[in-house]
């Protein structure tokens, strides 16, 4: 973490409808300054006396340094928290824990870095790409989705992207399909080094098994349901491989929210693997 | 302003993965979890995460669970010759597993049972706290048999059990079915669990907690007899939420003319029509 993240009560700058998505800009400075790409924040829903206790988590999109630092969300309205943050208007303040998580790694030559985000996934690659090109890294992007409204930052990537190429499951752009059945191809193409990944499990499982089979590294961001965000609840866990072997039941908000994919027991997800340290049945438990 | 104490998670003895996801599920006021006590095990505990907290000055209540007598005595016994434990905390809200599962908090005598024996093993002057649960037709009588097995003071309440059922999937939401019930939800329980044990051993300190999040919420659960007031789900919403419920307490405290905590512990046990200051044989706990 790059240092301890700070509570602030942020304002919203502005408030846009991109495509199926709601994106969100809040002055937020100590949050916004110390971000580095794949860290997320932990919004407080419903206003004051709200009966939603736990914090909601977010990707952060974009940062800027107008009015001593923004950062920009992307969310879609999945249920009542996100349905009160998509009324937010211009001028509404906002309470927010950031920055929060494990965000990616860089790395330190420059390479050629896949990126392959479903859906608002791909909202936390761009500060990724903008990162790896000042590194002098080439990047080529694979954007998904279920339908083209639901591709985020497609304009975007073509701008930034050696390449890009994008994949919808009804057709609507793109390729028909989805992201792990493009990937092989530019992964070949473009000769990449390493793929970094953002989106649904079941998505990053795929795309982790197409980096392995071609023994290329590969970082995926996880979404797991969480309650605090800080480490303390214990209800955000995920069974990864760690360097010594031994699985752990991980936290995604602190040890994560990017895990080597490889080290991910993707097909253990929700369950307690029997070989994870302190399982039911083993030896002690 | 310092915070009295932090309270660990319960520590058991072997290193346990807990339960499977989703083990969260947000309720009115409420979060219902079944996280199944996923820890390190009791010597990462003493390795690690206690030398971590003391070097921060922190006081340190350490919380053990387990599923025999013989297990929390043990774990006890290794906190025993720990520098740097304030108290031992019992959560009795574990399985006994010699007795089908039945929670120790469920019954008295398993409770005193194991009270007695954490007491036995720990330094005389650590307090041994036993928690109870909700979940019992009598809490007053199984305070009752923790304090005559040794308990110096009693934490009250732990989750009751509860369930949320997804209309989605038609499944039980969390993965392990049921889960613990926190946050404002279950405050008016506490609350009560609170009035009626002070009211049947006023002289035994309560540390009050269930659903706090501000300071009149920690001014309640004092009126009702705590003389300490612990947070658990508002640090979820708002991490700083201890300092600012401390300042809250002591401006509520100020505004009423108490010079000190003690003063307003148990006080709306007073009968109607006395005094605010009805009570002044309470001494201030240790704790
Ligand atoms: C690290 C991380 C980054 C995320 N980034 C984004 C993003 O950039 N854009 C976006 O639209 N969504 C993102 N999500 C998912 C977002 O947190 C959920 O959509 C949101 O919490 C749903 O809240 P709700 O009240 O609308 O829905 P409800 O389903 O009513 O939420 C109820 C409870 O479940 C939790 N919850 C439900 N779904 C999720 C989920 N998928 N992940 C985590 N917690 C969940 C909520 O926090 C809340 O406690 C991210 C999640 C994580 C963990
Ligand atoms: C995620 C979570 C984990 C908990 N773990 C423990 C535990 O390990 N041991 C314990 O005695 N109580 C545990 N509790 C119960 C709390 O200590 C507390 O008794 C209860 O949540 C009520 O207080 P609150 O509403 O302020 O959270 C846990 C509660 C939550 C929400
Ligand atoms: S969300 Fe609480 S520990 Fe990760």
């Amino acid at each position: 973490m790059a240092g301890s993240p700070v509570q602030v009560t942020g304002t919203v700058l502005t408030t846009r409808r991109v495509d199926a998505y709601h994106a969100l800009t809040v002055v937020a400075p100590g949050v916004a300054d110390r971000s580095r790409p794949g860290h997320f924040v932990g919004v407080a829903v419903g206003g004051p006396g709200t009966s939603m206790l736990t914090r909601r988590a977010f990707a952060v999109h974009d940062v800027k340094p107008d009015y001593g630092g923004t950062v920009e969300l992307v969310f879609s309205v999945r249920g009542p928290g996100t349905a009160w943050l998509a009324d937010l208007r211009a001028r509404d303040t906002l309470d927010l824990v950031g920055p929060l998580g494990r965000p990616f790694p860089l790395p330190r030559d420059p390479c050629t870095c896949v990126l392959v985000g479903s859906e608002y996934g791909s909202a936390s690659l761009f500060a990724l790409g903008d990162a790896l090109q000042r590194r002098g890294c080439r990047i080529d992007f694979v954007l998904g989705a279920p339908s083209a409204d639901r591709v985020f930052g497609a304009l975007r990537a073509r701008r930034m992207g050696e390449t890009t190429t994008l994949t919808t499951e009804d057709g609507s752009l793109g390729m028909r399909g989805k992201v792990t059945d493009v990937l092989p191809g530019v992964i070949a193409d473009a000769r990449a080094d390493v793929v970094y990944a953002c989106g649904p499990m079941e998505m990053l499982r795929g795309v982790t098994s197409v980096a392995v089979e071609f023994d290329i590294p590969v970082q995926v961001a996880v979404e797991e349901a969480m309650a605090c965000g800080i480490g303390v609840c214990m209800t955000c866990v995920l069974p990864v491989i760690g360097d010594d072997g031994v699985t752990r039941m991980v936290r995604a908000c602190v040890d994560g929210p990017v895990f080597r994919g490889e080290r991910v027991r993707f097909d253990d997800v929700g369950t307690i693997p029997f070989d994870a340290l302190g399982a039911p049945g083993g030896r002690h438990a | 302003m310092r915070l009295g104490a932090f309270t660990t998670r319960s520590i058991t003895m072997a290193p346990r993965a807990g339960r499977p996801t989703p083990r969260m599920a947000e309720t009115p006021s409420g979060l219902l979890n079944a996280v199944g006590l996923q820890g390190p095990g009791i010597e990462a505990f003493l390795t690690q995460e206690l030398p971590w907290l003391a070097e921060r000055g922190a006081r340190t209540v350490v919380s053990i669970g387990g599923g025999t007598v013989a297990e929390y005595t043990a774990l006890a016994r290794r906190l025993a010759d720990a520098p740097g434990v304030t108290a031992v905390e019992v959560n009795l809200s574990c399985p006994n597993v010699e007795d089908r599962g039945r929670v120790f908090a469920r019954d008295g005598s398993s409770a005193a049972e194991v009270i007695a024996s954490v007491r036995a093993a720990t330094r005389y002057d650590v307090p041994v706290i036993a928690k109870l649960t909700p979940d019992v037709a009598d809490i007053v009588a199984v305070a009752r048999s923790c304090v005559d097995g040794g308990a110096d003071a009693l934490a009250m309440i732990n989750t009751p059990v509860g369930m949320s059922i997804d209309v989605e999937t038609m499944r039980p939401s969390l993965a392990a079915g049921t889960g613990g019930l926190s946050g404002p939800a279950v405050r008016p329980l506490a609350v009560r669990c609170v009035w009626q044990v002070h009211a049947a051993l006023p002289g035994v300190p309560i540390i009050g907690m269930g659903g706090v999040t501000t300071g009149r919420d920690a001014l309640e659960f004092v009126l009702a007899g705590a003389c300490a007031v612990a947070v658990g789900t508002a640090l979820f919403h708002d991490p700083y939420a201890c300092p600012r419920i401390m300042r809250e307490l002591e401006e509520l405290l100020t505004e009423r003319g108490f010079d000190r905590l003690a003063d307003a512990v148990g006080l709306a046990h007073r009968p109607p029509g006395s005094g605010p200051r009805g009570r002044t044989d309470l001494e201030e706990s240790s704790l």
